[in-house]
């Protein structure tokens, strides 16, 4: 008798594909507790991505860039459209929109100082501005948002460029949302609630709704600053070609999008896995959008949801946009998901790389948490150091990849350079299918 | 309109938006000032941080006085969407009616309104002090965190909903109330509240005795499966 042996007259146990042991622990954990499950971070399914695209790079019929000699630009302007005083940064990888109250101080300190070291931005969140945070960041970008937490015009006018903020990719239509165990009294007082409640935001601007309101509204806020500001309008992706159009006509200087695999600081998980669309399926429309408006370079696309590294920035560029946003790729360089973590996280029932909880504010990184304690083990120059590190490693892995394309900036990478290695990817990008000349949809199949 | 004696005016007929509100946003501006032919345009008067007075001489579009800090805006006709949003400080006072989101999330100031108010009159208001002579729509106070919507007349369906813990007083009917918004006991420390209110609103003719109060219940401050059904 071995321990394989099995009894022939019985086949194997089997798990049910659709029933599957997350499945089986979402129904439990719902009739346990009888509320949804909130969770923070982004999407966690597999999706059509950039790792689903590769470069052709340069060889008979074109020339490559020497790769540490010849001089590959990485600078981006955004807000040329309207604004007096557009932002130009080094690095085309910027920071996205995280909250002082979804993060604690200082992470967002970290961020300011990583991003002005490397001449890139980083933005606010919902809550609003605070001193330590524009004090660290050279370029600040102000959100805009419907709950208006925190929204001082005061603060609006000492911004380097002001983000509208419509939607998010993790949550395409939702609201945000901080419970209670993050609303510390600081915090608090910021958003002007109460102290230790779960804080809902709301969905929908409170004073303008639609794109013809939304066209006053950015006219309002360019009469309050002087026309100075570039003014962003970030939607989650999900009908990029026309939120991108309407974007456009309501009087954006630059357009944000949101893929699903952005995070959040916390939301339903089933908001954050069923709604929106992957940003790899959202570019190509917005790209066309501007295109078919005359518009393209003119009022600039900024996309993010899942970028990582200088790979992915040279696709998302390469497809069309002018710029990239990181979030979730910047917590984890702070150091979000360390397996040093790993006893930590096992307290909490997770494993580093697992780690969702950001809603519950006891991050053992210091980082998703209003607890001093816990907050204080991030060092926000040490912090600092790896975020500056992180953007100049993706930086010179862009530079890589569009010298090899024989690209001298790397807005200068285009469609041509890639092609997509599945349908899917083929048919989201209209890039070809690797080794053809087609994707679904060309020539009517 | 004639203004006293130091009055400036400005006239839109001749001049445009922008002329307007540089000159009032200037630095160092003062004094009262005098808007000639708004022909409701948008965006009249806004981002203004000096205390100075200014009359808008008819109607005025979206987000008049928006993000007022410090100023006196007197608008002598109806006011459209957005009216003193985001007010910070200072007074906004509408003599005749106003649209939706009147003083939408403003954090402070007074915004009187001697008409009515549309829909979400006091949305996510922060703070600030709202008193409507004439009624108000729908949603009114949603999401409502601080400060005191007062409202002489009725108010519309839902008000009040999912209210954090601003004050709501409402002298007539009220025609339903939102998630989460109750009707509490006057007590002696709002019927002082209202009073002030009243009397900082220029309304003599209304006691504060006429009203009822309405709060947040905070049943919905914390997530509840038994309360599922008004989230």
């Amino acid at each position: 008798m071995t321990e394989n042996h099995h009894d022939v007259t019985k086949t194997f146990p089997r798990y049910s594909a659709t029933f599957d042991e997350f499945t089986i622990s979402q129904i439990q954990r719902a009739a346990a507790t009888g509320i949804y499950d909130i969770r923070g971070g982004g999407t966690k399914r597999k999706l059509p991505h950039f790792d689903d695209l590769l470069f052709l790079g340069a060889s008979m019929s074109r020339y490559p860039l020497e790769g540490y000699r010849e001089r590959c630009g990485t600078d981006v302007v955004l807000g040329t459209r309207f604004a007096k005083n557009p932002i130009h940064l080094k690095t085309p990888v910027t920071i996205a929109g995280m909250s002082f109250g979804a993060l604690s101080a200082q992470a967002k300190e970290a961020l300011g100082r990583g991003a002005s070291a490397v001449g890139t931005s980083t933005t606010t969140g919902d809550g609003g501005m605070t001193p330590e945070e524009r004090g660290h960041s050279s370029t600040l970008v102000y959100q805009y948002l419907p709950s208006r937490y925190g929204m001082n015009p005061d603060d609006l006018r000492k911004a380097d460029a002001i983000e509208i903020v419509v939607g998010q990719g993790a949550k395409p239509g939702g609201g945000g949302m901080l419970l209670g165990q993050k609303i510390s009294a600081r915090v608090a007082k910021m958003r002007d609630l109460p102290e230790g409640i779960d804080q809902r935001s709301a969905c929908r601007h409170p004073d303008w709704t639609g794109p013809d309101d939304l066209e006053i509204k950015i006219e309002e806020i360019r009469e309050i600053t002087n026309w100075e500001k570039p003014i962003y309008v970030k939607v989650g992706a999900s009908r990029p070609y026309y939120d991108i159009s309407l974007a456009v006509k309501s009087g954006a200087d630059v357009v944000v999008l949101d893929g699903m695999q952005g995070g959040t600081a916390a939301t339903q998980e089933v908001f954050i896995e069923h709604v929106g669309l992957p940003i790899l399926a959202a570019i190509r429309p917005a790209v066309q959008a501007l295109q078919d408006l005359g518009m393209h370079r003119k009022v600039q696309l900024i996309v993010s949801g899942g970028i990582r590294t200088g790979a992915d920035v040279a696709k998302a560029l390469a497809l069309g946009a002018d710029a990239v946003a990181i979030g979730t790729a910047a917590l984890i360089a702070l150091g979000d998901q360390s397996p040093d973590l790993a006893a930590e996280y096992a307290k909490l029932g997770a494993k580093p790389g697992t780690y969702d909880d950001w809603q519950d504010g006891r991050d053992p990184a210091g980082i998703t948490t209003q607890d001093p304690e816990l907050a204080k083990r991030l060092d926000p120059i040490l912090g600092g150091r790896r975020i500056a590190n992180y953007l100049s490693v993706m930086t010179m892995e862009a530079q890589t990849i569009a010298r090899a394309c024989g690209k001298s900036h790397l807005h200068n990478l285009e469609p041509e350079d890639l092609v997509a290695l599945n349908m899917e990817a083929a048919a989201m990008t209209q890039l070809p299918l690797a080794g053809t000349n087609w994707y679904p949809g060309k020539a009517g199949f | 309109m004639s203004g006293a004696r130091n009055t400036q005016f400005f006239d839109l007929g001749t001049s445009t938006l922008r002329e307007l509100n540089s000159t009032l946003q200037k630095e160092g501006a003062e004094g009262a000032w005098e808007i000639h032919n708004p022909a409701g345009r948008h965006s009249l008067a806004v981002g203004l941080t000096n205390p100075v007075s200014v009359t808008i001489d008819g109607h005025a579009g979206y987000y008049a006085a928006g993000m007022n800090q410090r100023a006196n805006v007197v608008i002598n006709g109806n006011a459209g969407q957005g009216v003193a949003e985001n007010m910070m400080s200072g007074s906004v006072h509408v003599k005749g009616n106003a649209s939706s989101s009147a003083g939408a999330t403003a954090h402070g100031g007074l915004l009187v309104i001697d008409g009515d108010a549309g829909a979400r009159c006091g949305i996510s208001m922060k703070g600030a002090d709202i008193i409507v002579r004439g009624s108000v729509g729908h949603m009114s106070a949603f999401m409502a965190q601080s400060g005191n919507l007062v409202v002489c007349g009725d108010a519309g369906e839902a008000l009040g909903d999912s209210l954090y813990e601003t004050r709501i007083f409402v002298r007539g009917t009220v025609k339903g109330l939102g998630a989460d918004c109750e009707e509490k006991d006057m007590t002696p420390e709002d019927l002082q509240i209202l009073t002030g209110l009243l009397s900082k609103g220029g309304i003599t003719d209304i006691k504060a005795d006429e009203f009822r109060r309405y709060g947040s219940a905070r049943k919905l401050y914390h997530f509840r499966v038994d309360n599922a059904s008004e989230y």
